[in-house]
């Protein structure tokens, strides 16, 4: 402990110490301040996608999707709603994905009234092999949710794999989401 | 003066109303006992939506969605500590306004401690160096400093 307290008061190295943990201290600062704090990372990666059955759109499309549908193969769950403006920003790129054939996209309609919901799919196309209508919500918050648009990665064996909060970008696209579909198979 | 006082007074007063205007009042339950539970769960849990209000102060839409299940699961029998594993299920630990005590946040809680224990005994020993040593220092005597001489 001497030798240690002798050591460190020896020269000038003390008086550059606190100098250097504020350096330290603020570069760990600016890393964390390029984070952006509205994205949550969420608590279901590689859990098992909620038990969850909804219908489809009323009056629209399909049988509705149930989590039994999400355990056979690679899918891509993409939470909507005909309210989201960012949801329309990103709809070309959900098609996209859709036809590219790396995964089956599904939706999740969140909070939607079912007319507004099919004028919107009839509007801009609809990219999903089945759509579930979450009316009140809820198992968007099984899912995590909080907020639209938010698009998960689930594998065939039903494990939610990667969430993207907020729309899709090109980038997203490329540098995020094809690149796990493609090392989760074909 | 005393009408500006009583201006800031009524302003002040204003304001904590305005604080307090998540829960509404057709959320609430029955039984007293239930809702104070409730009210005390809701306000450690975060609004995801507008992350620095508790779900009890915020009136977005999700942190209504979430004060009621709060209420359906307390109703349903759930103990305080289900009702949060509940949400913290879904959410994970970023929801708790407190973060919980766990390995991962060891540095967290312990660390602004750590290093005001470690400061603390830096000091002493800098001080307690000091006053035994003199200031001056002496003339070197070893055969390294008169041959730098």
């Amino acid at each position: 402990m001497e030798r240690l307290v002798n050591l460190l008061f020896a020269g000038r190295f003390v008086y550059v110490l606190p100098l250097a943990a504020l350096a330290a201290l603020t570069v760990v600062f600016l890393f964390g301040l390029q984070k952006d704090p509205r994205i949550v990372p969420s608590a279901l990666i590689d859990k098992p996608v909620p038990e969850f059955a909804l219908p489809p759109i009323t009056g629209g499309p399909g049988m509705g999707l149930a989590s039994a549908d999400l355990k056979s193969r690679i899918s891509v769950v993409n939470v909507w709603a005909s309210w989201c403006g960012p949801c329309k920003a990103e709809h070309p790129l959900v098609e996209e994905l859709a036809r590219s054939g790396l995964a089956t996209v599904y939706g999740l309609n969140y909070k939607d009234e079912p007319s507004d919901a099919l004028r919107w799919l009839a509007d801009l196309g609809n990219p999903y092999t089945e759509i579930g209508a979450d009316r009140n919500g809820r198992v968007g918050i099984d899912w995590g949710v909080y907020g639209v648009p938010e698009t998960f990665i689930v594998d065939h064996e039903g494990r939610i794999r990667h969430k993207h909060v907020g729309p899709m970008t090109a980038e997203a696209v490329d540098g995020e989401i094809e690149p796990i579909l493609r090392v989760l198979g074909p | 003066m005393r009408g500006m006082l009583a201006t800031f007074a009524v302003l002040c007063a204003a304001l904590i109303a305005m604080t307090a205007a998540g829960v509404e009042p057709g959320e609430m339950l029955a039984d007293p006992v239930l809702e104070t539970r409730a009210r005390d769960i809701s306000k450690n849990l975060r609004c995801l939506v507008c992350q620095n209000q508790s779900i009890d102060d915020s009136n977005a839409a999700l942190a209504r969605d979430l004060r009621i299940i709060v209420r359906e699961r307390l109703a349903a029998g759930d103990s305080d500590t289900e009702v949060i594993d509940y949400v913290v299920a879904r959410y994970g630990d970023f929801v708790l306004l407190k973060p919980p005590l766990k390995p991962v946040t060891y540095a967290l809680w312990f660390g602004p401690v750590a290093i005001a224990l470690a400061a603390a005994a830096a000091a002493a020993a800098f001080l307690r160096r000091r006053r035994t040593r003199r200031p001056f220092r002496s003339i070197p005597t070893s055969a390294a400093g008169s041959k730098r001489c």
